[in-house]
């Protein structure tokens, strides 16, 4: 009993076999290419050994390679099959897939557990968690969409957009080029600089501080992706219109978070600085600016998602015939769902990698802060 | 009652003008004439100090001691111009407390350390060096004998918060002790430590004063660490906070710690537990 309790997704696992055993064959009678009666019993071998071998009380290394082999090589086993047969799985074929999925959990569960002994050892293990489980996300979205016969319009899988995108690339590049390095990164750049400029001013000038922050933070609340064909009408259909979107989105959240960040420093270093007969400037850089980092962060943060959106969103309501949003709205429109999801995964990968440097720029500077201590 | 007669005494004095306005020994650093110091606040005004007559001389170590509340925090942040008087007069080293402040006249030491947490130890230090525009060759010397100073030679590149609190407390004395202000304001500075660490810091801060001779003006809580420290003791009682005894110590500047098992040491400590005392029943 208690070696069954070792392992809840094994016992699971065994009993979906079992189950998808007694449904063969994997696919509908008609299908156009079946599987042989060899891969079929090399999948079902593959799940039952993974399966077992969760239970046995070896090393969790071992456990880990044979449930990271069997999975993955099930998995691939099962979907090269489908291609040629969409739409044509059996109730036996998802059992499986299921079975394959349950053993990739226990692998990553596993994985979880290992108190890792070196620092490129945990290292690895942060990036090999997050990329198995990313997988099964791609593994199932294949598995059904085209087991399934999903019609193509609604949700194509991701091997026909991973060939959408490889097969684009010039126009991928192009429409990056368009938005990203021009609307985008201008916009953002300006944007967050003229925000910090303007509450350096504000906590400088007092009737801006009174007059500006309320109007800030109203601001900041709006959706202000609305001011977007009022752009285009003033700034033309290029990219600067987008630019100016972006620049008006990332502008507010910069400067209501440089002004609440410089009144954090604490009154008791306030002092000290006083103590010193400390300036304005000095006192600024030295100390507000230093203890209004993790604030000015957020906002950078905070923007880096915003730009994106806003210089995408921007595109739909005019553009020159490149860019990101103009070659999702003209896309959708042709039922071309590849190219459409091809941009997105483009502007994932972008976002991420933005957030990212972002991310790391501040885990760099405010190194001191308490929430960042530790690592 | 000995108050009603002080206050007779003031208004005798006041319609005889400030005779003593600028006759403040030239040795006296900080010098005190019915300072008073009212908060307005939405409670209705606290009288946070009121007719405060005090000397502090050249080379003095005097503590304040007193409960909380008599006013001990807001007479250093008078001195240090952090907080203005609204009643008589006061001066530092014979210039106004905003001049000698402009002056960099004082280093403060706060009952916090206050150190900057993305400095190391040595660049907070070197902080109000770099804010007074020394050298950077004459920084570093200076962050260097001064750390040795306070016994954290060896621990410049930590961070503070990588430090103890007893050594977190001794780098903001060497940050206080790195630029040339003969005058020390130390608030509590030991206060949130525990008695081991507090008589060690205690021993060597005496050492420092004896090598550096500066005039420290320090507050505190506990009547051994006042007596063992002080040339000269201020008894304060609150509301309002006030000076209710001076004591000048008997004890030599040399002093061991086993000086406190000393009859001369216990007596002192008994005048001030006696003044503490008359000030608390007086509230009543
Ligand atoms: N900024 C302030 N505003 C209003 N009241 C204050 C302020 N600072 C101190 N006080 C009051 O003044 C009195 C003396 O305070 P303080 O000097 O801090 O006392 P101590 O340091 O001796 O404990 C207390 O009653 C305190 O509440
Ligand atoms: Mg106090």
């Amino acid at each position: 009993m208690t070696l069954l309790l070792r392992s809840g997704q094994g016992v699971l696992t065994l009993l979906l076999c079992l189950v998808a055993l007694v449904r063969l064959p994997l696919l509908a009678p008609d299908a156009p290419f079946p599987f042989g009666m060899e891969t079929t019993a090399l999948i079902l071998l593959l799940i039952a050994i993974g399966a077992l071998v969760s239970f046995l009380p070896i090393g969790r290394l071992a456990r880990v390679s044979v449930l990271l082999v069997t999975a993955h090589l099930a998995a691939w086993l099962l979907i090269g099959g489908i291609s040629g047969n969409e739409g044509q799985a059996r109730l036996s074929y998802f059992l499986l897939i299921a079975a394959s999925w349950l053993l990739g959990w226990r692998c990553i569960s596993e994985l979880a557990e290992i108190k890792p002994s070196s620092r490129q050892f945990t290292m690895a293990l942060r990036l090999l968690i997050p990329a198995i489980f990313g997988a099964w996300i791609l593994i199932l979205w294949e598995a059904i969409t085209r087991g399934a016969g999903i019609p193509f319009i609604l949700l194509p899988p991701p091997s026909a957009i991973w060939d959408r995108i490889t097969g684009s690339l010039p126009i991928l590049a192009a429409d990056v080029r368009q938005t990203i390095l021009k609307a985008v990164l201008f916009g953002y750049l300006v944007g967050c600089a003229a925000g910090f400029i303007v509450a350096i001013l504000a906590d400088r000038v007092a009737f801006l501080r009174r007059g500006l922050l309320p109007i800030g933070n109203l601001m900041s609340a709006l959706p202000i992706i609305g001011v977007a064909p009022i752009m285009v009408m003033w700034f033309g259909f290029d990219w600067q219109s987008k630019a100016a979107v972006v620049i008006v989105m990332t502008f507010f959240p910069m400067l209501v978070n440089t002004v609440a960040g410089l009144g954090a420093s604490g009154s008791i270093e306030r002092d000290l600085m006083r103590s010193y007969a400390s300036g304005y400037w000095q006192t600024l850089c030295k100390l507000r600016l230093p203890a209004a980092m993790p604030f000015i962060f957020n906002a950078l943060k905070i923007n880096s998602t915003l730009a994106l959106i806003g210089a995408i969103v921007a595109e739909f309501f005019g553009t020159p015939i490149v860019g990101m949003g103009f070659r999702i709205s003209t896309e959708i429109g042709r039922m071309n769902v590849d190219m459409v999801w091809a941009e997105i995964a483009v502007a994932a990968l972008i976002g991420s990698v933005f957030y990212g440097v972002v991310a790391l720029a501040e885990r760099a500077t405010t190194f001191w802060h308490p929430s960042n201590r530790g690592g | 009652m000995p108050d009603h007669i002080t206050r007779t005494n003031l208004r005798t004095h006041r319609t005889h003008g400030w005779p003593h306005r600028m006759t403040a020994s030239p040795a006296s650093v900080v010098s005190a004439r019915k300072l008073g110091l009212t908060f307005q606040t939405n409670d209705g005004p606290v009288h946070a100090l009121s007719d405060v007559d005090l000397e502090v001389e050249k080379g003095d170590f005097v503590s304040f001691i007193g409960p909380s509340g008599c006013g001990k925090t807001t007479f250093l942040r008078v001195i240090a111009d952090l907080e203005k008087n609204t009643g008589g007069e006061i001066s530092v080293n014979g210039m106004t407390p905003e001049e000698a402040r402009k002056a960099r006249a004082y280093g403060y030491v706060f009952q916090a350390p206050a150190l900057y947490p993305w400095r190391t130890i040595e660049n907070n230090v070197a902080l109000p060096l770099e804010i007074m525009e020394y050298s950077k060759a004459e920084q570093k010397q200076r962050v260097q004998r001064t750390l040795d100073l306070v016994n954290l030679a060896g621990f410049g590149n930590k961070y503070p918060w990588q430090l103890s609190g007893g050594m977190q407390q001794r780098a903001s004395i060497a940050r206080a002790l790195a630029f040339d202000a003969d005058l020390l304001l130390m608030d509590e500075p030991f206060g949130a430590l525990d008695e081991i660490v507090r008589d060690h810091l205690n021993a060597q801060l005496l050492k420092l004063w004896a090598t550096t001779e500066k005039t420290i003006c320090f507050v505190t809580h506990s009547i051994p660490e006042a007596v063992y420290l002080s040339t000269k003791i201020v008894v304060m009682s609150p509301r309002p906070g006030r000076v209710t005894d001076v004591i000048e110590s008997t004890l030599p500047r040399e002093r061991p710690l086993d000086i406190r098992e000393t009859p001369e040491f216990l007596a002192i400590a008994h005048r001030v537990r006696e003044g503490l005392r008359a000030g608390h029943s007086y509230e009543e």
